[in-house]
């Protein structure tokens, strides 16, 4: 059956078009200065409001040269559908994660996107009602045909809220590392690796003299940090981010986007946000959601700039969400 | 649901993946968690056997032994099982000790839950009285028993039972041995009393004292009715308990088999009186008493079990009762 | 818990103030009463711990013994005889206490991870209720199952006739024993652990659990990890509780553990689990008709006495450890 946008009439799918093109033509080296960001088309006020324009922030993030690796396809998903009970969450969606990229999840409270990413490490399994259909595949292997703690080792999630474990700060990034397997690492052993990771997630100059000290008496910023180097300490191949800056003031935001960026390159980003401005900042590819179905997906500029969807254009321009 | 997954075209040269630490044949449940998790079901299954065993033994040796005239036949003091006689005086004893000790413990325990939750002036009395709660519930029941033993005996307290020529206060009788239980029941009503009127909002004693009512009045009209069901359980909590305990009883009831009434007052002579309970009977009849009697140790340990089964779902009916809205 | 009145303004009229006057001199009438029962209780006990200083605490001679004398002293104050050397009556109390409540600690442990999270349905639906009825049923009742069944049992099955030989000088081997003691003690105190740690293990955060599993950590692993590591306050709490009601557990271990007030011998091998012994509560319960010697009241005063101020430690001890895990467990938002 076609997937059909549930749009006014029009009969595009808005899946084949950009794989079939993004399959084709290798991804054009971008090298995004801060003079040259892409302009945002400004939303028109409504009709009947008096909603002034808003003015879109001009990137100030100076993303990272790219270089020539061409994104790799991670993972998949194929048709995917996802119900609560009788309710239907998400709704024969197929999308692909790429490592070298960062894909935005983008949509209105409700559509389906953080149903959609914690299918992705297979945590809505976790809700007893859950049910799925489709398949979801890492690196071509269905990820119902291998063990879930495997799956969720290459497939990293930050959450809304920072959950730190209560513990310290060490033990909390050495958590994953620790807590698999038979054999007991030695702190020593440890050592490296949770510094590295802290390194990664920009938290060890913060916190290098106080590695015991309990996580939960750093700020926010700094506790979502935290989890962020707690996921890359297992070294996942894929990294799953729930909103993860909704709870946070805008300079953690800021070292959190900045950090994200900067991992794109060895890890796939899913990212899962309200705010469009951060998914404009951050993203390469977009895909929009409305009310459990894949309205539009494609690259960032594409789906920004000239949306091919008019609900796109309309949730994009500030029109709902 | 149909997959029709159309398969793009095929993707440019791939790069080298990324060194992965985990291989992938390894097991995730290392040898140590599935030790422990089947250390985790041994135990559930341990519990249930261990309850059921208890429960099962206890149904077939009452069954056995139970015969419905010892019911209803006071119990004589005789050598010989066959006419020792049935334990009516016994189960009379378990219900007036309740209902003494809980008829002492209840109000005391709901002034004192209301005095923590509404007034708690000043506040280093406070924290003293529920300090001095948490002490009471800690305190083994051996050492209330004997305490109560050494205050009951004092000639002031003559009154509540036998005194003796010479005037050695016996001190031991229902009413000491209801004090005492007492004690033990009262921080279960302080505690779910507490957490009932804990639970009620705030927003429903403001609209109370909007409307002019004094607190005292609140509380007597509007939270303590509403808090009926924790203190409901509280009370049935509390009478658990004191059907249970022996050792206050042991100490001071007395240990006479029948209950001896003190004088020929209806109530209160019984309640001076001495007696025994349920709990002293099964206690005396086994061989850490005289001994000599397992049958009928048997028979009134499993009325003692049925009562306390009753209890326990008496209390599970007024937990399960509607809540009353406000959080609806 | 916090208190709705504090926040309130003043009670406006008099039947506030009397309520309020009448209702705290209730709580206060009650804390006066508890504070006398300490003030006797240590008042009437201390004769005997002066007459004996630290050597009360010490071992020597047999503590039966020592009681029957004191019981029979001589009517002349100045003659009573307050000799008495507890450490037989302690060290049981200790043994039989500290190892139920270890096997306590662990099965309950192990059974509340496994209600919480590897039980099937029906199981877990059974195992709610079994808990609560085991911890309502009283005392009595698992002693005299423990008299009529275990100790029999042990005593004719388990004990073997070179055993009872082999320490028939000192004492005799009839299945009151500390191994019957220790069992049925750790049957009685373990569900009241079960429920408390059960509802702490089920309230741990969401977010943790998730998190946990986000890492790829599997559930055993989980539930070790941060599950019980969450609940430390309340696996103390319940281990608290459960000591307190073990130190206190008199009228059972007085039937089933012995009726001797035996020291039992760690190097007499296997024998020593055979072997009987009395925890001071039992004493107590065993004694107390000759409450009315003066000394001999004394006495057992004297061991309320410690029962009572361990009962204290335990709460104290309790409220410390809880307070320093206090920096681990925030609240996860």
């Amino acid at each position: 059956m076609e997937s059909l946008s549930p749009l006014d009439g029009e009969s595009f799918d808005p899946m084949r078009e950009p794989l079939a093109v993004a399959a084709q033509l290798p991804p054009p080296v971008r090298r995004i200065a801060v003079e040259e960001a892409p302009t945002i088309a400004q939303p028109t006020p409504r009709a009947n409001g008096n909603l002034p324009p808003s003015t879109s922030p001009r990137p100030k993030l100076k993303r990272m040269p790219r270089t020539d690796t061409v994104p790799v396809e991670r993972m998949r998903t194929e048709a995917l559908s996802i119900a609560y009970g009788e309710k239907l969450a998400v709704n024969q969606v197929s999308l692909i994660v790429r490592q070298g990229e960062v894909l935005a999840l983008i949509g209105p409270s409700g559509c389906g996107k953080t149903t959609l990413l914690r299918s992705l490490n297979r945590l809505v399994d976790l809700t007893a009602s859950a049910r799925r259909g489709g398949r979801i595949l890492l690196d071509g292997e269905d990820v119902d045909l291998f063990d879930v703690t495997h799956l969720r080792r290459r497939v990293g999630m930050l959450f809304q809220q920072p959950n730190p474990f209560p513990m310290s700060i060490f033990d909390n990034v050495a958590y994953g590392l620790r807590e698999r397997g038979s054999k007991k690492p030695s702190r020593r052993e440890l050592e490296p690796a949770v510094v590295e990771a802290l390194h990664r997630a920009g938290l060890f100059e913060e916190v290098k003299d106080n590695l015991d000290h309990p996580a939960l008496a750093l700020s926010g910023g700094q506790q979502q940090r935290l989890c962020i180097a707690r996921s890359l300490a297992v070294r996942p191949e894929v990294l799953l981010l729930d909103e993860p800056c909704s709870a946070l003031d805008p300079i953690s935001t800021q070292v959190i986007e900045e950090t994200i960026v900067s991992l794109r390159a060895e890890i796939a980003i899913v990212i899962v946000t309200h705010n469009l401005q951060q998914a404009q900042r951050v993203a390469d590819h977009a895909a929009f959601m409305y009310l459990g179905d894949l309205i539009e997906y494609g690259e960032a500029e594409q789906v920004f700039g000239s949306p091919m969807a008019e609900r796109t254009r309309e949730y994009v321009s500030g029109g709902f969400g | 649901m149909s997959t029709h997954s159309h398969v793009p075209a095929p993707a440019p040269p791939v790069p080298p993946a990324p060194p992965r630490d985990i291989s992938r044949g390894e097991d995730s449940w290392s040898l140590g968690d599935k030790i422990g998790v089947g250390m985790a079901w041994a135990a559930g299954i341990l519990l249930c056997l261990v309850a059921g065993a208890i429960v099962l033994y206890m149904l077939v040796r009452g069954i056995q032994y139970l015969k419905f005239s010892e019911l209803v036949s006071h119990p004589l003091p005789s050598l010989d099982q066959s006419n020792s006689g049935g334990f009516l005086d016994p189960i009379e004893g378990t219900i007036i000790l309740t209902i003494l000790g809980t008829a002492i413990a209840a109000p005391i325990g709901i002034g004192i839950a209301v005095w923590l939750s509404e007034y708690a002036r000043p506040s280093w009395l406070a924290r003293a009285v529920e300090s001095g709660v948490e002490i009471v519930a800690g305190t083994p029941s051996i050492v209330l028993a004997i305490f109560g033993l050494l205050v009951f005996q004092q000639s002031f307290f003559g009154f509540l039972s036998f005194t003796a020529e010479g005037n050695a206060v016996f001190g031991r009788s229902f009413f000491t041995a209801g004090a005492m239980m007492s004690l033990i029941a009262l921080p279960l009503i302080v505690g779910a009393t507490r957490e009932a009127l804990h639970s009620i909002p705030s927003h429903v004693r403001e609209a109370s004292y909007a409307l002019g009512k004094d607190r005292a009045s609140t509380i007597r009209r509007v939270l303590l009715p509403a808090s009926r069901r924790g203190i409901g359980t509280g009370i049935t909590l509390g009478m658990g308990r004191i059907v249970g305990d022996t050792a206050i009883v042991v100490i001071l009831l007395g240990a006479s088999l029948q209950l001896q009434a003190e004088n020929d007052v209806p109530v209160l002579g019984t309640l001076k009186g001495t007696g025994s309970t349920l709990t002293s009977y099964v206690y005396n009849n086994s061989p850490a008493g005289e001994g000599g009697a397992p049958q009928k140790a048997y028979a009134a340990a499993f009325v003692l079990l049925i009562i306390v089964i009753f209890l326990n779902f008496a209390i599970d009916l007024i937990a399960r009762r509607k809540e009353p809205a406000w959080n609806r | 818990m916090s208190n709705h009145g504090s926040h309130n303004a003043k009670p406006k009229d008099r039947t506030d103030q009397r309520a309020e006057v009448a209702l705290g001199a209730l709580a206060s009438a009650v804390l006066l009463l508890i504070a006398f029962m300490i003030v006797f209780v240590f008042s009437k006990a201390w004769p005997s711990f002066a007459h004996n200083g630290l050597a009360w605490f010490g071992g020597g001679g047999n503590v039966d013994e020592q009681l029957s004398n004191i019981f029979n002293s001589p009517a002349n104050p100045a003659d009573y005889v307050y000799t008495m050397h507890a450490w037989p009556l302690l060290y049981a109390t200790a043994l039989i206490t500290g190892v139920s409540l270890l096997l306590a600690t662990t099965i309950s442990l192990l059974s509340a991870m496994f209600i919480v999270e590897f039980a099937p349905d029906a199981m877990r639906r059974v195992l709610q209720p079994v808990v609560r009825l085991l911890a309502a049923v009283p005392s009595v009742i698992y002693g005299l199952i423990g008299v009529l069944v275990l100790v029999p049992f042990v005593g004719n099955q388990v004990i073997t006739a070179g055993q009872k030989e082999s320490v028939q000088y000192v004492i005799q081997l009839d299945g009151t024993s500390i191994l019957v003691g220790i069992l049925v003690l750790t049957v009685m105190i373990t569900p009241i652990m079960v429920a408390i740690v059960t509802d702490a293990l089920r309230a741990v955060p969401r977010s943790w659990t998730e998190g946990a599993a986000a890492l790829g950590v599997n559930r055993w692993r989980a539930l070790r990890t941060v599950g019980l590591r969450a609940a430390r306050p309340a696996i103390v709490a319940a281990a608290v509780l459960a000591t307190a009601r073990a130190l206190g557990e008199a009228i059972m271990l007085s039937m089933v553990s012995g009726s001797v007030a035996f020291a039992p011998n760690p190097l007499d091998g296997v024998t020593f689990f055979v072997e009987p012994a009395r925890t001071l509560a039992a004493t107590v319960v065993d004694n107390a008709e000759g409450l009315s010697v003066k000394p001999f009241g004394q006495t057992i005063y004297a061991f309320a006495a410690i029962l009572l101020i361990s009962s204290f430690f335990l709460s104290f001890a309790g409220w410390v450890a809880r307070q320093s895990m206090r920096k681990y467990t925030l609240q996860a938002r």
